[in-house]
């Protein structure tokens, strides 16, 4: 394929945020995720159709139209579970927006954990039945396979890269880290280490940051950045280089960046900008992966994430308190399976989004520079006390469960 | 300077404070008188001239320290005993006819003084010697009367103090809120000015001795989590709160220990409901504590709780954060605006207070988490900053009202 290509990657999570799940509810009332409170700053409802409608509507409204005015146009999208659980119940029409654009064929949707989690790094088993149920859920919801891999916070080392090689997906994605690709540039298709046929595509930080995180920063020297601007720089670094990797949370638009920093026509107009010239195109994830032979092999046998400088796991399991929760967490799978309740079950796997122990990140909150918008909580403390108190509900649900059992079987 | 106490001859925080800022001050070039509304030797300080305004001792050993506000001590008995002031209006009087007197000799650039205490002989002082006032606000009377109306003729000294002042600092957002709402004097006249502390006060051989508190200790060993307030117990402090909190706790954890170090009007109170929630062996009064045994009583603690309905600052949470504590603090005390790692919760929300002493008390790593951050946090203020503020409102432009114009 010799025209230049961008790779537009997008992701879709919303995560079942935990209440003010107080020590006095532990034991008693065993739901932890739905605030009473519409109005609450902890509602998942509430936060769902703000976010709906400052970035899933008219995004999805943008992302339409392109695809209706430009052949060529074309992106890929990872979609968490829960965000399709709370779309269902909450905002059926979003849910129906994005089956919209994926009929189009032109959209292709990206496999990952069901709940958002970093059970690779926990239990194997419990990965894969988390992988399975995603799949399932999007045949069931869109009619589609996915083939490409993306884990969560784009998590990834090499032993993630050789088992989604055994699985059979085609495609992995991972950060295009400085300190791991060293002289050599993202812009083209590796190989991981020890693999046999899969393909790794691997972010443009730079160009994608300068969206999801810049784009309406004044401090920023190359605000305001115009569709023309950002056109020379893509054009620049795709100079004799195959394909681009943008990847970015999809509430980049709307929500991160707000309307009215102008984000939407500057999107709009810079997909018109790129495909007015004929070597220049979109391709989705599968498709960079088909047309691209992979150059070179990369091993990263250290985890990298897509967050912060560091670029590793240290925001969601750097300190005591994350490590504890997820010790305590992933210590009940086996009596939580057992139980073979599915709501026990299915709140025990809520537990495990990333997002619970991203709230509980203090690696910049003493210097005041906090996680602020992104956490529903007033301190990373506040959103340990509330997951524990959980947790340990449902430890006493599991003991609630065998005691009935034993009591079944005397019986 | 116009003060009411210094160390040694102090009752609470307000001492302290004025003690660090005169330093940090005279360190940055200024040269000071401060005035005393008491004779005692102060033979520690070097770095200014301390004044005498009368003979009386120091005057909180008549129970008219910083803190007084009942009103037979404000308005006095007509009882004369010779050098004992008969009321604290008494001293107040004195103290700015001593004022007046140092007119003749002296000449100053800038009056700052502390709270309704001295703002009288401030407003004197800014009349004589023609210069402008500063009012530094430590407390107001709403603060002191925790919640209940408080003293009619504090309040009017206080109001009169602030809208006499040039500037005004307070030592937190929520003292300068009490300012513009109460008072209804204008935001830009008041400056926040937070207090810090001065760990090089501290005396650096002190250990921990675990033999002072060994009925804790011995809980302690046996699992047990200490939370503990260091505080007069007076209603301003919410400790009726702090108890409920902490008996809600013990139902979710039974290794609670309690323990109160201070005294106070409230104590038996306190004691009462102590028993009437049935944690009276769980809870520990040490009574008024100085010295080793003060430090001692955070040194054993695992969680500080300052529970005050409004606490203007509150200096100990920061005493507490240097001797390793987590420390947990109602939204109504002022210290809460310069950490991070803490809990908040309202003053009345004992659920909230409760679950907060359960969760630190079932997780090391929380416990942990807490002490070990706010150990980078507590000495962010310094007394050098504040110095420097200060001087810039000394000399910054008085406050004079826009001309709006005439609506006829």
């Amino acid at each position: 394929m010799s025209k230049q290509s961008i790779n537009l990657y997008l992701h879709v999570h919303q995560p079942f945020r935990i209440r003010e799940y107080s020590v006095f509810d532990t034991a008693i009332n065993h739901n932890y995720f739905d605030e009473p409170d519409y109005f609450n700053r902890h509602n998942n409802e509430r936060i769902f159709h703000k976010v709906a409608d400052k970035s899933y509507r008219p995004m999805n409204a943008l992302l339409k139209h392109l695809l209706n005015t430009h052949p060529e146009f074309k992106l890929s999208l990872s979609i968490s579970g829960t965000f399709i659980e709370q779309a269902r119940v909450w905002a059926p029409d979003v849910l129906e927006d994005f089956k919209e654009l994926v009929s189009t064929g032109r959209v292709e949707i990206l496999s990952e954990t069901y709940y958002h989690s970093l059970s690779f790094f926990y239990s194997r088993d419990e990965f894969e039945r988390q992988v399975e149920a995603h799949r399932q859920l999007i045949r069931d919801t869109f009619g589609v396979e996915t083939k490409v891999f993306r884990n969560t916070e784009l998590a990834y080392n090499d032993a993630l890269a050789q088992w989604a090689d055994e699985y059979g997906f085609s495609g992995i994605l991972a950060e295009g880290w400085d300190p791991v690709l060293e002289w050599r540039s993202p812009n083209f298709v590796y190989q991981p280490e020890g693999t046999q046929n899969i393909k790794l595509l691997m972010k443009n930080y730079k160009l994608s940051d300068d969206l999801a995180f810049r784009f309406s920063n004044r401090g920023w020297p190359e605000w305001p950045l115009t569709a023309d601007k950002y056109e020379n720089w893509v054009a620049d670094a795709l100079k004799d280089q195959s394909v681009l990797n943008l990847f970015m949370d999809y509430e980049t638009f709307g929500e991160h960046q707000w309307e009215d920093t102008g984000i939407f026509e500057f999107f709009g107009e810079f997909v018109q900008r790129w495909l007015s010239q004929p070597n220049r195109t979109f391709s989705t994830a599968s498709e960079s992966i088909q047309y691209n032979e992979a150059v070179g092999t990369i091993s990263m046998p250290q985890t990298v994430t897509w967050a912060d400088s560091e670029r590793d796991l240290t925001a969601w399991l750097g300190n005591d308190m994350q490590q504890e929760a997820m010790r305590y967490l992933y210590e009940i799978e086996g009596d939580v399976l057992a139980t073979n309740d599915i709501d026990l079950i299915a709140d025990w796997r809520k537990l495990q989004q990333s997002d619970h122990t991203y709230y509980m990140c203090t690696k910049w909150f003493t210097d005041g520079d906090v996680h602020a918008y992104f956490s529903p909580y007033q301190s990373p403390y506040d959103a340990f006390l509330y997951f524990m108190n959980a947790l340990r509900d449902l430890k006493w649900r599991i003991s609630a469960h065998s005691a009935q059992q034993s009591e079944d079987i005397r019986g | 300077m116009l003060g009411w106490e210094l160390p040694p001859h102090n009752s609470g925080g307000l001492g302290v404070a004025c003690y660090h800022l005169s330093k940090a001050l005279a360190n940055e070039g200024a040269s000071i008188d401060f005035v005393v509304p008491y004779a005692a030797p102060h033979d520690d300080i070097d770095f200014m001239n301390v004044r005498s305004a009368t003979h009386f001792s120091p005057i909180h050993k008549f129970g008219m320290g910083a803190y007084t506000t009942d009103t037979t001590t404000v308005k006095g008995i007509p009882v004369e005993i010779p050098g004992v002031p008969s009321s604290i209006r008494e001293v107040q009087s004195k103290y700015t006819q001593y004022i007046e007197t140092l007119v003749e000799t002296e000449q100053y650039d800038i009056i700052h003084a502390h709270d309704w205490l001295t703002a009288e002989a401030g407003i004197r002082a800014k009349e004589l010697f023609d210069i402008p006032l500063v009012i530094h606000v430590h407390a107001t009377e709403f603060d002191r009367a925790g919640g209940e109306s408080g003293n009619p003729l504090i309040h009017e000294i206080e109001y009169q103090g602030l809208m006499m002042a040039d500037r005004i600092l307070a030592v937190s957002d929520i003292t300068k809120n009490i300012i513009v709402d109460k008072y209804q004097i204008p935001a830009e006249k008041v400056e926040v000015v937070h207090n810090a502390i001065d760990t090089t006060s501290f005396d650096d051989t002190y250990v921990y001795d675990k033999r002072t508190y060994t009925y804790l200790e011995s809980l302690k060993n046996d699992g047990y989590t200490v939370i503990s307030a260091v505080t007069r117990l007076t209603v301003q402090k919410g400790l009726t709160h702090l108890m409920e909190g902490f008996a809600k706790a013990t139902t979710k954890h039974e290794k609670l220990a309690l323990l109160l170090a201070g005294d106070g009007e409230q104590r038996d109170e306190l004691i009462r409901l102590a028993a009437k929630y049935g944690v009276s062996d769980r809870v520990i009064f040490a009574g008024f504590v100085r010295g080793k045994q003060w430090r001692d009583a955070y040194s054993v603690s695992d969680i500080f709780a300052m529970s005050s309905v409004s606490e203007p600052f509150g200096l100990t949470a920061l005493e507490a954060a240097h001797h390793n504590t987590a420390l947990i603090m109602t939204k109504q005390s002022g210290v809460s605006e310069v950490l991070n790692s803490i809990f908040t919760y309202d003053f009345w929300d004992t659920d909230r207070l409760a679950n907060q002493i359960v969760a630190i008390a079932k997780s090391d790593a929380l416990k942990n988490s807490l002490q070990e951050n706010v150990l980078r946090e507590y000495t962010r203020v310094s007394w050098a900053d504040i110095a420097k503020k200060c001087l810039n409102n000394y000399s910054a432009p008085s406050h004079e009202p826009a001309f709006e114009g005439v609506y006829a």
